[in-house]
């Protein structure tokens, strides 16, 4: 049901602005044009931006410090119901959703995926969303270097999240 | 950020020289980089196709009259964007994307989002309220139908994949409160002038 009207709220949400903008009598094909010229310019301002966060996340991953890092932390977090495979999960999906996402389908494949574990993870990806990169490129897009609290009240939201998380699906599946 | 920036490739580095792993590392730098450079083409596209139509609806007076309908909530939640901005109903169709899981048309309309409330920043530089506010809502990823990881559940053959919808809608739904009352917090007790102790989260 739901999945039917995400796919049906963008053609309407198209075909209602466009329909006020003739009934208004604009020059919408002028208009889209004009606006439509803007998107190769705000794409383009954000690749150094990109490159600067992907360069550095793709460091710390392929360098092997993300897995040094999880391992000690994981023994503490297991005793909270946050199992030892969930954690590079955790770790990742602030970073990159793709990485996240590639962890996660290795772990459905790996272990059962009807499993607390895999559920925990699926719980957790499906939550939440890669602070670093949105910061980053929304940020990058005007050029503002002073992130503020912006970064840290991301990073509250995502902690809150996964202790959530961890409670919610020990209630649905365990 | 600088820190954050400067201690995730400084570590790394050592780390893999310490640990003989040197060989990976240098193959994966640049890959990096590329893939930074393909998101932002693979952007052009649709950006240019949301900016079009968003300035159709713009022009219309279309988002003002949502604008209009939204107000009080988000003169609670920003209170320092002007009543009949655009950024006010292009923060809610942003929202409505993401809740959505509509990811093409979020970005550029968050992006959109950005440079209206760049155009009224006091401080070029620095992000304002309304902004750390906007993202914070924003990174805590509120989603309805997470679809993305049904369809990995799926095909590893879960037998009931959609039963994770109700627990994620709590946890974002947690995730996205906290998140408005972490940023509310810290409008009130966060200086702009960047002195003293907030250069570290910077």
């Amino acid at each position: 049901m739901l999945n039917k009207i995400s796919t049906l709220i963008l053609p309407i949400l198209i075909l209602t602005i466009l329909t006020w903008g003739i009934l208004k009598k604009q020059p919408v094909y002028e208009q889209f044009i004009d606006g439509a010229k803007d998107g190769f310019t705000v794409s383009i301002k954000i690749i150094p931006y990109l490159v600067a966060i992907i360069f550095a996340i793709t460091l710390f991953r392929t360098s092997g410090l993300l897995e040094f890092i999880t391992a000690p932390i994981a023994s503490i977090t297991a005793n909270i119901g946050l199992p030892l495979d969930v954690l590079p999960v955790v770790l990742t999906r602030p970073l990159s959703g793709s990485a996240a996402l590639g962890l996660f389908s290795d772990l459905a494949s790996r272990l059962n995926p009807d499993s607390y574990t895999v559920k925990l993870a699926a719980i957790i990806i499906g939550s939440s969303e890669t602070t670093f990169y949105v910061l980053s490129v929304y940020f990058g897009s005007i050029g503002i270097t002073k992130f503020r609290y912006a970064l840290l009240t991301g990073l509250i939201a995502d902690a809150a999240g996964i202790i959530t998380a961890v409670a919610v699906a020990r209630y649905f599946f365990n | 950020m600088n820190y954050i920036f400067y201690f995730l490739i400084a570590a790394s580095i050592i780390y893999a020289i310490l640990t003989g792993n040197t060989e990976e590392l240098s193959n994966g730098m640049f890959e990096g980089a590329n893939i930074a450079v393909k998101i932002a083409f693979s952007l052009i596209g649709i950006m240019a196709f949301w900016l079009g139509i968003m300035r159709v609806a713009e022009k219309s007076g279309m988002v003002k009259s949502v604008a209009k309908l939204l107000s009080p909530v988000m003169r609670i939640l920003f209170k320092d964007i002007p009543k009949d901005n655009p950024a006010n109903a292009n923060i809610a169709l942003s929202f409505t994307a993401n809740a959505l899981g509509l990811t093409n048309a979020a970005t550029p309309i968050g992006l959109k989002v950005m440079q209206e409330l760049q155009e009224i920043n006091t401080e070029k530089q620095s992000a304002s309220n309304a902004m750390c506010m906007f993202l914070g809502m924003n990174t805590a990823g509120f989603q309805i139908i997470p679809a993305t990881v049904i369809a990995v559940l799926a095909g590893c053959g879960a037998k009931n994949p959609t039963d994770i919808i109700l627990p994620t809608l709590i946890v974002t739904t947690t995730a996205f409160i906290i998140a408005i009352i972490t940023a509310k917090i810290f409008e009130q007790n966060w200086t702009r002038q960047s002195s003293g102790g907030n250069e570290n989260a910077e």
